[in-house]
């Protein structure tokens, strides 16, 4: 049995490649496998990532045909505070258009004192920001409402990631063309076959918006939005407008499709909020999570990630006893506002049963709530907006598992 | 060759509002033409302000949606196998809220936006501006909302009042939070 096929097996049996499982005899004697013994792989132009390497997004649930689909970043894999552009997670509500930017075009109209039409060329002549800024989808953690659902952290978590994403302020944008006095809102549009439009406050708009055309250091993916696109820190994904085409200054919100039943958060009163925008402190462990496995007793270090859509994460802490009692995390340099904040806490394992949770508090004093505290406002029916702690309960047996307590 | 950006003349520099004026700018962009701005411009506000000439009924719309929207929507729109158009009306409080046209969507205008736009979804932008009228007037009246001969154009969609009109309400957060010992500091 050859290296891969022997690791493929591994992996089969073990359902997880992460930290903690020791697959049993790795020792590499001098045999005809031996790196140091042989001539290594020709260069490459683009590079791509070791063929031992199986991370992978996942079709999300709520996908109905691979053009109406999402893909689920998988969490428990990824390292750092930085997701892999090729992991990023993504929803398309029309397929991911394939475009040319030498024909791409940027139409900014309405209450402008100057409407203009940018071609690539010609934002990329104006002066560049680059931000490190978490971006998750509103109908993350949406399945979870009722009970314990998805298996692993990817499908409880994965409608988040986080990017360098790089481009021009809006601001700049605007404050070049000029803006009409009277003006309130922008709608910003795709130019997707979905056509998703947003109302957006002229306040946020001219405050941190980027239209951004870089991710992690080289051009968006397409499926994130190339060449041009949205990134509206700190607020909910479907604001951020990929395949960016058209931003229209106007006096008032349009109400459009996605600024209302496009984001439905119901209540238990029939009412539904709307025009939601901003993403609430939320946190998840992401090692030990679900599907893992723990190799037996002994020191583990659990780490995961916290963020919020009001600026900085001021403290993470972990309970390893279902909530009982709570102990502060390391979070990990550098924390940024809006941001992936990774954090770490070392764990004895006694070998016996527990409930592992993590728990974020932002620099407004925001804590994260319980499942309990959520739906005893929103009831069971507003999918949107779910940051409530999540809960892995490590078995006898060292398996993880996905759990409401 | 071209000249670089911070050699282009003053005059396009200038902004149009006092605001802009006081920043450096770049002249970047040339203006865009009146086609472009409408062949882009198809956005409709809650308000049905900017809907075009044009009109259709019901009548109209029903052959339309046969041929272009049931393989997806199912035959009269409410059947749970297909994705729901119409039905659900009065459910949204329930335990097991349906959400359609009918019971949640709160402006006429803003469906007709949607529709010209982006149905129907292998063909989208496709319908003329008399069949997204007509489709929009066959969704409403399979909906209970319409008449099937009232005539739907710039002047009488705005007028019709959706079920849901007043069901949508401003956000409330921060509504919830945890532990409350973190307030302090």
């Amino acid at each position: 049995m050859n290296r891969r096929r022997f690791l493929t097996r591994g992996i089969a049996l073990s359902g997880s490649l992460a930290a903690g499982i020791t697959a049993p005899a790795h020792a590499q004697g001098p045999t005809s496998d031996d790196p140091s013994k042989r001539l290594g792989g020709p260069i490459r132009l683009y590079g791509e990532r070791s063929r031992f390497e199986q991370s992978a997004r996942a079709r999300s649930l709520l996908t109905k045909t691979d053009e109406f689909g999402s893909t689920l970043t998988p969490l428990g894999e990824t390292l750092g505070i930085i997701t892999p552009s090729s992991l990023h997670f993504e929803v398309n509500r029309g397929g991911v258009p394939d475009i040319d930017p030498r024909t791409h075009r940027l139409l900014i109209h309405g209450m402008v004192g100057r409407p203009v039409v940018l071609t690539m060329d010609d934002i990329r002549r104006l002066p560049s920001v680059s931000r490190i800024l978490f971006l998750e989808c509103q109908g993350n953690s949406m399945l979870e409402w009722r009970g314990p659902n998805a298996k692993t952290v990817q499908g409880t978590h994965g409608f988040t990631a986080c990017s360098e994403w790089t481009g021009v302020p809006l601001s700049l944008l605007l404050r070049e063309i000029g803006v009409q006095s009277g003006a309130g809102w922008i709608i910003a549009e795709s130019g997707d076959a979905g056509g998703t439009e947003r109302s957006i406050p002229l306040a946020k708009a001219m405050d941190d918006v980027l239209v951004a055309y870089g991710q992690n250091g080289e051009a968006l993916r397409p499926e994130n939005g190339y060449p041009l696109r949205l990134i509206v820190p700190g607020w909910t994904g479907n604001i951020n407008i990929k395949w960016l085409r058209r931003i229209k200054v106007v006096d008032r919100a349009y109400l459009t499709r996605f600024d209302t039943i496009g984001q439905p958060t119901l209540m238990p009163d029939g009412t539904a909020r709307q025009l939601q925008f901003v993403i609430e402190a939320k946190s998840v462990i992401t090692f030990p999570s679900g599907g893992q496995r723990l190799s037996g007793p002994g020191p583990y270090e659990v780490t995961g990630l916290a963020w919020t859509g009001r600026g900085l994460v001021r403290r993470v802490e972990v309970s390893t006893d279902g909530g009982a009692s709570w102990q502060e995390a390391t979070l990990q340099a550098p924390v940024l506002p809006l941001a992936h904040t990774r954090f770490r806490f070392p764990w004895r394992w006694d070998g016996r049963e527990t409930v592992l949770q993590s728990r974020c508090t932002d620099e407004t004093g925001y804590v994260q709530p319980t499942l309990a505290d959520l739906v005893k406002v929103r009831g069971l029916n507003s999918l949107y907006f779910n940051n409530a702690i999540q809960s892995w309960k490590v078995a006898a047996d060292g398996a993880v598992h996905n759990v409401h307590v | 060759m071209s000249r670089p950006w911070w050699a282009a003349p003053i005059a396009v520099l200038v902004a149009a509002t006092a605001a802009a004026a006081q920043l450096p700018t770049y002249g970047v962009g040339r203006a865009p033409t009146s086609a472009e701005i409408e062949a882009w411009d198809l956005t409709i506000p809650f308000d049905g302000a900017g809907l075009p000439p044009g009109s259709g009924t019901a009548a109209a719309g029903r052959t339309i949606y046969v041929e272009r929207c049931a393989s997806c929507h199912g035959e009269k729109g409410d059947d749970p196998k297909y994705i729901r158009l119409a039905g659900g009306r009065g459910t949204l409080a329930t335990a097991q809220p349906i959400k359609t046209i009918g019971s949640i969507w709160p402006y006429a205008p803003t469906l007709w936006s949607y529709i010209r736009r982006a149905q129907p979804v292998d063909e989208p932008g496709s319908l003329t501006v008399d069949q997204v009228y007509a489709v929009t007037a066959y969704l409403l009246h399979l909906n209970g909302i319409l008449a099937e001969d009232t005539v739907l154009d710039a002047r009488t969609l705005p007028q019709v009042r959706m079920p849901n009109r007043d069901g949508f309400v401003p956000d409330p957060r921060p509504d919830v939070s945890g532990a409350a010992r973190d307030k302090a500091r």
